[in-house]
């Protein structure tokens, strides 16, 4: 009898610490004041964002630097349902996901016929064309921008305290939701096939993988997770713009550099990422435009010294890994009864 | 006439783009390196322009004879003490080292000159035209810039073709490890390219800054034209790529005509229609 075992000593122990860890962010209303669950959401959506990028460059080899598309795309969707439907902001929320994923379908099937480099290009391009789309929908502001409007922020709860509380816990379980999603994906059989395509394309295609149609399907997926999260962020910020909505910056050279920093192809990397990114950012505060030079200065000495990033690092040193997702295949004695 | 115009006014800065996209692709071709800094170096130029103009008190057009050996010369740095650390089979480090630069780029120019947008003064001959039929006017300055952008192409041509560097370039973007054993230093003949590509990056920054105010932001929307510009007219394709910018610049012509909000749309639909029905380009050379 083989089995395959995906844990380790040292993963058993990581879902013990992530287990606790969540309960404890879980409580956060009950001990944190509002600075601190403001900031906390906000570093949720970063890993969200940031893991999400993560399965697409560092597992599907598809380096995009136009996520900001679906970011933009999640925004905009919240605010034409909640504004001309009348929908709930939290259901709205649950349609910009497969709005994200309907849309990517078409972007996909277009872009995928740049191969590499330019393929990044791109994907920037067609969140130019979102951008100069959204600022020519005049009812949702046009190139100024619109808020979300009082009666649809009260409709959401009563009290403000409710609300903040509301989109608190929302942030943090669709963040939840979309690692956990990736951690299935990965230990599936199609992320067995992805982890072969992140090792050597080449020999993933020899070994019979339709290399094309994961790719497409994880673009498809990220389009999915990257829609909500888009939607969830201008939740939080209660007002829209196409400029911050589709910024590059934003949605895409920090998530970049948190992937790079953390440990790009591994689940952990995002997440170690986030935290030094947010660490980085409350020390550099003050210094402006010269805080996103040195993340840059930072990125790139990481790429070139240690190209795994501080986990990869890590992991192959010590050989942790804190989510069980290895593969090693186990041989026992067949029992026969 | 009016249309005719519009037309004429796009082919002109479609060589503009043209030249936005020379630099890209030649770099690509030579060692399939995308670099994503491209917009973000061509307005770079348009600064060190600034400044030469404001120190010596010249004209920016003479300024070329100073930016371009400059700009050539951070190239040539910029590949032998980083990029050519980054290429290999691998994809990402290129792509990401590039695009950390580009932020790098972009930030260090705002702290240096504040988000202000500047212009480069050219004196009369910005506003000299001509009228070539009835109705029909070309400016003088628009038309140096188109016929400099063809020359640069052609020149761009002749050198791949026809001299010793060029070889070396093909050389070494045929089969990069027979390059080393036939005794060329890769290294260096990557820095070469890329020393060639910031001087074409030069001109472009330069014809820019006097035909248009400029930023630090505006960057990356070269580098998108630029990288249009490449596919609309074929990878591996000097002359396409001279197509593939007046195409462009025609495009978004017109559709600043049609609604002025509509002026870079219209540009990059055009791109995606031709992504969508012939991806290798109006005139490919090579593919892959």
């Amino acid at each position: 009898m083989i089995r395959v075992e995906h844990g380790t000593p040292s993963s058993r122990i990581g879902v013990m610490l992530i287990a606790a860890t969540l309960a404890i962010l879980a409580a956060a209303p009950f001990w944190g004041d509002r600075q601190t669950l403001r900031l906390l959401a906000e570093i949720y959506t970063f890993v969200a964002l940031a893991s999400l990028w993560n399965l697409l460059a560092g597992y599907a080899g598809l380096v995009s630097v136009g996520q900001q598309a679906f970011v933009g795309l999640g925004g905009y969707a919240l605010f034409a349902l909640a504004i001309l439907l009348g929908v709930h902001p939290i259901v709205a929320i649950l349609i910009a996901g497969p709005i994200g994923a309907i849309v990517a379908v078409p972007v996909a099937a277009l872009i995928f016929r740049l191969r590499g480099a330019y393929f990044a290009i791109g994907t920037w391009v067609v969140a130019e064309v979102f951008r100069l789309l959204a600022s020519q929908v005049s009812a949702l502001g046009g190139g100024s921008g619109i808020s979300l409007p009082a009666a649809v922020v009260i409709a959401m709860a009563p009290s403000r305290q409710v609300r903040e509380f509301e989109t608190y816990w929302l942030a943090l379980s669709l963040t939840v939701i979309i690692l956990a999603a990736i951690v299935m994906l990965l230990r599936s059989r199609h992320g067995l096939a992805l982890t072969a395509i992140r090792d050597n394309e080449l020999a993933a295609q020899t070994n019979g993988i339709d290399v094309w149609r994961i790719k497409f399907a994880v673009y498809v997926l990220t389009a999915f997770g990257t829609a909500m999260i888009g939607a969830l962020i201008f939740l939080q910020k209660l007002r829209i713009s196409p400029d911050t909505a589709f910024s590059v910056n934003d949605w895409t050279a920090f998530v970049i550099f948190i992937t790079v920093i953390g440990g790009i192809g591994r689940i952990e990397g995002p997440i170690i990422g986030t935290i030094v990114f947010f660490v980085l950012r409350q020390a550099l505060a003050d210094l402006g435009s010269l805080y996103l030079l040195i993340m840059g200065t930072v990125a790139i000495i990481v790429m070139l010294l240690a190209p795994k990033g501080l986990w990869g690092m890590i992991a192959e040193r010590f050989g942790w890994q804190a989510l069980p997702l290895q593969r090693r295949l186990v041989f026992e004695k067949e029992t026969r009864g | 006439m009016q249309w005719l115009n519009i037309i004429l006014q796009g082919v002109l800065i479609g060589g503009l783009y043209a030249m936005f996209a020379a630099g890209l692709s030649l770099i690509f071709g030579v060692m399939r390196l995308v670099n994503i800094a491209h917009g973000d170096l061509i307005v770079l130029a348009a600064y060190v322009s600034l400044i030469v103009t404001q120190a010596m008190d010249i004209d920016p057009l003479v300024s070329l004879l100073l930016v371009v050996p400059i700009m050539a010369l951070i190239g040539y740095a910029l590949q032998r003490g980083l990029l050519n650390r980054t290429l290999g089979d691998d994809l990402l480090p290129p792509l990401l080292v590039t695009f950390g630069l580009s932020i790098i780029i972009q930030n260090g120019l705002l702290e240096l000159f504040t988000a202000d947008s500047r212009r480069l003064q050219a004196g009369a001959i910005e506003v000299q035209a001509f009228e070539v039929l009835q109705g029909v006017w070309i400016g003088v300055l628009p038309l140096i810039q188109f016929a400099i952008a063809v020359v640069v192409i052609a020149g761009l041509q002749t050198l791949f073709y026809r001299t010793a560097v060029g070889r070396a370039f093909r050389a070494t973007s045929d089969d990069q490890s027979v390059a080393q054993l036939m005794g060329l230093d890769t290294r260096h003949v990557f820095a070469m390219a890329m020393a060639l590509s910031l001087a074409v990056v030069a001109i472009a920054g330069i014809f820019l800054a006097v035909r248009t105010n400029f930023d630090p932001a505006i960057g990356p929307a070269r580098l998108i034209f630029g990288f249009e510009a490449v596919i609309i007219g074929g990878l591996g394709s000097m002359w396409g790529t001279l197509a593939g910018g007046i195409i462009l610049g025609v495009s978004q012509a017109i559709g600043a005509q049609i609604d002025p909000g509509w002026q870079l749309l219209a540009g990059h639909i055009v791109f995606l229609i031709i992504l969508a029905v012939r991806p290798q380009g109006l005139f490919p050379k090579v593919t892959g």
